[in-house]
């Protein structure tokens, strides 16, 4: 008897908690998952829906035509040229980021608090927005007026008008996203110094290893995780280029600095051809998921 | 510590370099400062200075900056806020409450991050010109709150808090969101004020979207307004105007890294996880 209603005052509140986890559990979920369901995952089903169609921005015009976006992407050459310009920005901006990450933070890995002042100034320039960063760097370029033009008049040069010119166009562009995202890459490498026991420094110097000799045995190979993930942040963020390209040089000139999602912004929202700019969309996607499933299976073989 | 040669001539160096860093932002600064006049004979050199207020003052007299600088500080807070509120919700569901299909929901969730805002961009805009919510704070704030990143942080901080911290409360009999709100939520300032920072910087910087959403000028936040302004790179108002533009959109964000550079530095390690 005694036994019996034991077990049953347990076993109700049991099946009573479970009920009332499940229930809170969703609740607590709601909010979030009401966003994430329409601002997210149905954009991004309905943007593989409107790659199949003939899709105008503004009106009812919206027809199937099935994969006829994807045959015309495959002849289109301005597709062609703007992701040939995307992996080129990336392929340069994205290992030049990590390189002067990497510097900066072997410079400035220091105690002294001129070292932290000199991290800040070095991260500062993250903090602002690509209007501004654009904005101040158009000004720097400028070949009338320019911080550059002024200095190569100073010693008697010619000044170069950098965004106008089709061999400057890209490279400026690259100087300029470097001086912005910089400090990223560094305060990463500084995180992954920091980890380093110090233990193995004093091992090194008992040895009287050289300086180039600790960076190279020590230093570096300890940084290997840190340096994957540095490059592919960078890459899938470079992949994505956009503001730069489209304040300072309009992806001109002759269409040598325009990128993919400049070509989405423009076809979709100058040319009204949301459904031909969802195709270009679904590549870009394709592309950057590419990058993250690689880092995915190298990481994976590094913790083997 | 005794430092070497070597050690100098970096740190001399670094310093070097870290002049030329800054020399962008501090000749815009005194482009600001200077007036149109003289401007237009010469644009060299970052002393001397200051000379002039008057392009500050048109700034806030007559052009559209007063009004974007209200919309951003509404974005700002309004998506800060929101996405605090619902990912630290999610997030305590996720790390503490054992329902069923919890692995499931959170595996779908963390799908959400290998999704780039632009491949959504297009069909975003298509959706909200169907309910005609372009250019409304609604639209500049709402599809910002669908990101897992938020979600993904406040589950892996809650799941760090030692359990025995709600045992008291549950012997007290009090309910899920009383724990919440008075054990976890108080416990969780450290990951809430990284979290905050990381979304307020994010919304203030934000241009893909707001540059899509917003048309009408009146809705611009201060990074679309600046955009906006580079079109007339040669307008009436001139140089001096548009370099106080640049200087006043960023003065927030510099004020905010002064107060707030230890966390933010701390965050970018927590953000790109490890």
């Amino acid at each position: 008897m005694t036994v019996t209603s034991v077990q049953d005052a347990g076993s109700r509140p049991h099946g009573l908690a479970r009920y009332r986890d499940a229930l809170s559990g969703y609740a607590f979920l709601a909010p979030f998952l009401a966003f994430y369901a329409v601002f997210l995952l149905y954009p991004f089903g309905l943007g593989l829906w409107m790659s199949l169609h003939d899709w105008e921005i503004v009106g009812d015009y919206r027809e199937f035509i099935g994969l006829l976006n994807y045959q015309e992407l495959w002849d289109d050459p301005y597709f062609w040229e703007a992701l040939k310009r995307t992996l080129q920005f990336a392929a340069i901006t994205a290992p030049a980021a990590t390189v002067l990450g990497l510097v900066l933070a072997l410079a400035l890995n220091g105690p002294l608090r001129l070292h932290g002042a000199l991290r800040a100034v070095f991260f500062a320039s993250n903090i602002f927005s690509v209007t501004v960063v654009t904005l101040v760097w158009s000004m720097v370029l400028n070949p009338d007026r320019g911080l550059i033009a002024n200095g190569m008049r100073a010693v008697g040069l010619e000044p170069i008008a950098f965004l106008a010119d089709q061999d400057w166009a890209m490279p400026a562009l690259v100087v300029t996203t470097l001086w912005w995202v910089a400090g990223f890459p560094m305060a990463l490498f500084l995180a992954g110094l920091q980890q380093i026991p110090p233990e193995v420094y004093e091992a090194a110097r008992l040895d009287n290893a050289s300086r180039w000799a600790v960076l190279r045995r020590i230093t570096l190979p300890a940084l290997a995780r840190t340096t994957l993930l540095v490059v592919v942040l960078q890459t899938v963020m470079h992949l994505q280029v956009f503001g730069q390209p489209l304040l300072m040089t309009r992806g001109g000139p002759a269409n040598s600095t325009r990128p993919l999602v400049q070509l989405i912004y423009e076809t979709s929202f100058r040319d009204w051809r949301s459904g031909y700019a969802s195709t270009v969309s679904v590549v870009l996607f394709v592309m950057m998921f590419c990058v993250a499933l690689l880092q995915f299976r190298l990481s994976r073989q590094e913790g083997d | 510590m005794n430092r070497t040669f070597g050690d100098r001539l970096i740190l001399v160096l670094v310093i070097g370099a870290a002049f030329v860093w800054m020399m962008p932002m501090l000749w815009v600064l005194s482009l600001s400062l200077r007036p149109n006049e003289e401007l237009v004979r010469s644009t060299a050199g970052i002393l001397p200075w200051p000379k002039t207020l008057e392009h500050f003052a048109t700034l806030l007299r007559v052009s559209l900056t007063p009004r974007w600088l209200l919309n951003s500080v509404i974005v700002a807070f309004g998506m800060t806020a929101l996405t605090l509120l619902l990912s630290s919700l999610a997030g305590y569901a996720f790390a503490r409450i054992d329902f069923p299909g919890r692995r499931a929901v959170f595996l779908l969730v963390m799908a959400g991050l290998m999704i780039p805002e632009q491949a959504i961009l297009v069909p975003l805009h298509a959706m909200l010109a169907d309910w005609e919510m372009h250019n409304t704070y609604f639209s500049l704030i709402a599809p910002r709150l669908a990101g897992p990143m938020g979600v993904f942080l406040m589950t892996q901080f809650f799941k760090a808090v030692p359990r025995e911290l709600e045992e008291a409360a549950e012997l007290d009999n009090a309910s899920r969101l009383k724990i919440f709100w008075s054990v976890m939520l108080p416990l969780s300032r450290p990951a809430l004020t990284t979290l905050g920072i990381f979304t307020f910087l994010f919304a203030w910087n934000d241009f893909l979207w707001p540059v899509v959403t917003a048309t009408q000028p009146e809705m611009y936040t201060l990074s679309v307004g600046l955009g906006s302004l580079q079109g007339n790179f040669a307008m009436s108002e001139g140089l001096g105007f548009l370099m106080a533009s640049a200087v006043f959109a960023s003065a927030p964000m510099v004020i905010l890294y002064v107060v707030f550079q230890r966390y933010i530095v701390q965050g970018i390690t927590l953000t790109s996880g490890k």
